[in-house]
């Protein structure tokens, strides 16, 4: 795939996507345990009846899961693309950031200390953790020189940390184990409405900060010593920068539980497509990471019917041969 | 000014750093005291005679039980395990020639892990729990292949092992994942265990069966040791000096995975060896080839047998899996290296 | 028997052809120098001389033997190839890098000989390196450290030693001490030496023997003498010139025209 760089086919492909992600949005409104008829989705939204229990459905449980796919999925690819601006690591993602370690450390630790069992407490306490973690994989990580495996294995060590915390915690009392483990392995089914609803405003902000700063980072990713010497104060725009990001990505993180390789790949793919002006990556970014979660979650759903499979390992599944495969053509810096 | 010692005669010479050898001298006392520690402390503390006595004479069988039958074993598996993990870790820093690189990045652990929990939660029923380290092994080598299969591109460079590497175990450990989601309860917390990494439970007999495993890995890795040295340099230097490069770097290779493919078979993931023990040793100056393998190998030793003795004795009566001290110690110190090694 | 020849070789980079069908033959005990413009294939064709790169066509003989048909060990005990900025292990000493040199040499056994001693120690003694060598590598100026490289090679004890660049990032002073002692081993020890060079003027000085690989093939060899001129500049390195002879040691001297400051007086059209 080569760049496109005209501004009339971004815009079209961006179009497209948008397009695309309607639709899979419909489609994942239909399908499910029952399928509903995409007719009969639209009627749901817009004209429900509070009698029908397929509209039920679909206003409740299906809709939540819908957009909680799509939040989840464009902040996710957004965090990661960030980060790999901000580091300039082209392996940089939330996932392999400790930001999943840290929240599942963080919900093991204090649930029990708070009482905590609802999701939306598991969500506050997810979100403190990944910030927490977040923080020192970036700190550790970026201290000194930034060669890409550093910031790797510095984000493999405080993962390992946080994991075998929570290993000692969880093997010390074993009935967190089982109510942690679905959380842990990802999904984006049985959020409440009304929670999912509160996180989403500051989920807007970031995104929405993210594109303000959009020309900062052009100049960032050119390198350190261009930036400043064009007058940029690098220090600020990472810190901004990592603020966004640990704010999106500890946003899906406690929306979703642990899913990877969407901030991972999205980016590499979006960056093969689009212009390489952040003004378009942002939002391609967020459009193809909605998209490809959605449809995650839809293969999950639907491939082992009844039985769902833990959305995090269709993003495994879907994303590691890619990922490989760029491996071997040699990637792309962010 | 350092100082070198010549050994040689008609058809054997050698030159030996005295450095090294007090530093080896040194860890092999404290890997004696670390063991004489393991036997004595627990539940019930015994005093050396008594252990010397329970190991001998085994006049009190209460204490001929626990030293022999429940502590040595379980000490003699850290021991080993520790040992190979570390060795395989130098080996496959030295190819890979990054100092951050571990088993736990070339599929092996990932590979491992699937195998053994899906063993744990679906097999037992079929299969006696004997064949467990069997079948963990085989999953080991199995994803070490696949990421060396996949990285192979007329060669195999080392930035794309690790990228495959970390490609492939993101997948495996999500089917791990999947597998403990749809795991039976009785087997979620075992096999949660064996991913952390222990040796509780660890008998005589899988101390022996582990050294006949790792016996034909010994000697290759003395007959390669020589190697070692000459494999830290560029590529090009590698093959100026006459060593096949494909072919020795395949062979470190399956050292390496064989080693942590063999060590994790018995103990579980006990990540962070593997990473943080070839450090350790080069700062405690261990210099290149025969030396720093031996200073290694001791170095992880003794950081598996501490992580199980703190486990096993400090928050008694609860018997904490030794995997948990390996990285509850090994990360923060491993972070203390990041932040100090230069570019 | 020349020391390397190459038969009709041809040399592919994926599948760009870098040189084709060349034929070359390398004289034994003298320095020979490759020298051509950025992307020429001379690294290339060096590191084929090396064993490194398999010829998609054509053969390389090794003392009258096909390089490829011997094993790499054989190889290494005739022939020594310094890489371009090679790169030693942190904290890895002077003594300890030039050991390495005598790998080809020792066996399992005998890591240690007699003579393996001897060797290393005249390593060390003939790029003057002796009271340095406990000192790490990484420490050494860029001049020391290159000498730690050749006195490493000269423990490989061959006949036959090829240097990829060896002077580049090196500041002049640095360069001449490397030369001067390259210099120094030919004459006092006969040894082969090829090296790749980017500046003509050190090359013309130290060389007895020049080629110019340009096209993908040989443009000329011999004396740099009979080599340099304006013409073989124009066509090789695509630069106008004037070729004067050296004040101090009579060698074809290189003086490429452009801009720049003029003294008063002088025209340098």
């Amino acid at each position: 795939m080569t760049a496109l760089r005209t501004r009339s086919v971004a815009l079209a492909t961006l179009a497209i996507g948008a397009g695309l992600l309607v639709l899979l949005a419909v489609l994942s409104l239909s399908i499910g345990k029952t399928y509903i008829a995409p007719g009969a989705v639209l009627d749901a939204l817009f004209k429900p009846d509070p009698l029908n229990i397929d509209h039920i459905l679909v206003n409740t449980t299906r809709l939540s899961r819908m957009t909680v796919a799509i939040a989840v999925g464009a902040c996710l690819a957004v965090a990661g693309g960030l980060m790999q601006a901000v580091t300039r690591n082209p392996l940089a993602s939330p996932g392999l950031f400790g930001i999943n370690a840290g929240a599942v450390f963080s919900i093991v630790l204090l649930a029990p200390l708070f009482g905590s069992t609802s999701l939306t407490q598991f969500m506050v306490l997810a979100f403190a953790g990944a910030a927490v973690a977040g923080t020192l994989v970036y700190c550790i990580g970026m201290l000194g020189s930034r060669s890409p495996f550093r910031i790797v294995l510095a984000g493999a060590a405080v993962t390992a940390l946080f994991a075998s915390f929570t290993q000692a915690l969880l093997v010390i009392s074993q009935e967190g184990l089982d109510s942690i483990l679905f959380w842990m392995a990802g999904s984006v089914a049985g959020r409440e409405m009304d929670a999912v609803l509160t996180i989403y405003p500051y989920l807007l902000i970031g995104f929405a900060a993210s594109l303000v700063l959009a020309r900062h980072i052009n100049i960032l990713v050119t390198g350190d010593d261009i930036a400043r010497g064009l007058g940029q104060n690098t220090f600020v725009i990472r810190s901004l920068l990592s603020i966004i990001v640990i704010l999106l990505a500890g946003g899906a993180v406690s929306l979703a539980g642990n899913i990877g390789f969407i901030g991972l790949i999205v980016p590499h793919i979006v960056r093969r497509i689009l212009p390489g002006d952040f003004r378009w990556l942002l939002p391609g970014y967020a459009v193809f990471g909605a998209l490809l979660l959605l449809l995650a979650d839809i293969v999950a759903r639907v491939v082992l019917i009844p039985q769902e499979v833990p959305i995090g390992v269709v993003t495994a599944l879907l994303g590691a041969p890619f990922f490989i495969h760029m491996a071997r053509k040699g990637m792309r810096n962010g | 000014m350092d100082k070198w010692l010549t050994v040689r005669n008609n058809w054997y010479s050698r030159q030996i750093n005295t450095s090294t050898c007090t530093t080896i001298a040194i860890l092999l006392l404290i890997t004696l005291t670390v063991a004489l520690l393991s036997l004595s402390s627990g539940k019930y503390m015994l005093s050396l005679p008594e252990v010397i006595d329970a190991l001998r004479s085994q006049t009190i069988a209460d204490n001929a039980f626990i030293v022999s039958i429940l502590r040595a074993p379980r000490m003699l598996m850290a021991l080993l395990a520790g040992g190979a993990l570390a060795v395989s870790g130098l080996l496959l820093q030295t190819i890979i020639r990054n100092p951050l690189a571990s088993p736990d990045i070339i599929g092996v652990t990932s590979g491992a892990s699937a195998t053994a929990v899906f063993f744990l939660s679906f097999m037992t029923s079929w299969l006696s729990v004997q064949w467990l380290p069997l079948a963990a092994m085989a999953g080991g080598f199995a994803g070490a292949a696949l990421v060396y299969l996949l990285a192979w591109k007329s060669g195999v460079s080392p930035t794309r092992l690790i990228l495959v590497g970390v490609g492939i175990s993101a997948v495996m450990v999500a089917c791990t994942t999947m597998l403990l989601v749809f795991s039976p309860l009785s087997s979620t917390l075992s096999a949660y265990v064996w991913l952390t990494g222990s040796v509780y439970g660890a008998r005589w007999h899988d101390v022996t069966t582990l050294c006949l495993w790792l016996l034909p890995a010994a000697i290759l890795l003395v007959a390669l040791a020589r190697t070692l040295a000459v494999n830290e340099l560029d590529d090009t230097l590698i093959i100026g000096l006459g060593i096949s490069m494909e072919r020795a770097r395949l062979a470190l290779l399956a050292l390496s995975v064989y080693l942590a493919g063999a060590a994790i078979a018995y103990t579980g993931a006990l990540g962070f060896v593997g990473l943080v023990a070839p450090h350790i040793a080069r700062r405690i100056g261990g210099k290149s080839g025969t030396s720093l393998i031996i200073v290694t190998m001791l170095v992880g030793a003794n950081m598996v047998m501490i992580a199980d003795l703190i486990g096993r004795t400090q928050f008694l009566p609860l018997d904490l899996p030794a995997g948990i001290f390996v990285s509850a110690i090994g990360a923060p110190f491993f972070i203390y290296l990041l932040l100090r090694a230069r570019s | 028997m020349d020391p390397i020849e190459s038969q009709d070789l041809t040399l592919k980079y994926d599948t760009q052809i870098v040189i084709d069908g060349l034929n070359l033959t390398i004289p034994k005990a003298q320095i020979t120098v490759l020298v051509g413009s950025n992307g020429c294939g001379k690294s290339t064709l060096l590191k084929s001389f090396a064993r490194l790169i398999r010829p998609s066509q054509g053969t390389v003989l090794l003392n009258g033997k096909d390089i490829h048909r011997r094993s790499t060990a054989a190889v290494a005990r005739e022939l020594a190839i310094l890489p371009q900025s090679p790169t030693a292990p942190e904290g890895l000493s002077v003594y300890q890098l030039v050991r390495l040199g005598r790998y080809p040499h020792q066996t399992w056994l005998q890591q240690w000989s007699k003579e393996d001693e001897t060797i290393v120690t005249q390593a060390l003694a003939q790029t003057e390196l002796t009271e340095f060598q406990d000192r790490p590598v990484d420490a050494l100026s860029g001049g020391q450290r290159q000498r730690a490289w050749i006195a490493m090679t000269l423990a490989q004890n061959t006949d036959t030693l090829l240097l990829d660049e060896p002077t580049t990032y090196l500041d002049l002073a640095h360069q001449i001490e490397v030369l001067d002692l390259l210099f120094e081993l030919n004459a006092t020890r006969q040894k082969t030496i090829v090296m790749v060079l980017h500046d003509l003027n050190l090359a013309c000085r130290y060389a007895h023997n020049m080629i110019a690989i340009a096209n993908r093939q040989v443009y000329a060899q011999g004396n740099p003498a009979q080599v340099l001129n304006a013409t073989m500049v124009q066509d090789v390195f695509h630069l106008q010139s004037k070729i004067v002879k050296d004040p101090l040691y009579g060698t074809p001297m290189c003086i490429p025209i452009g801009k720049g400051i003029q003294s008063a007086g002088i025209d340098a059209s």
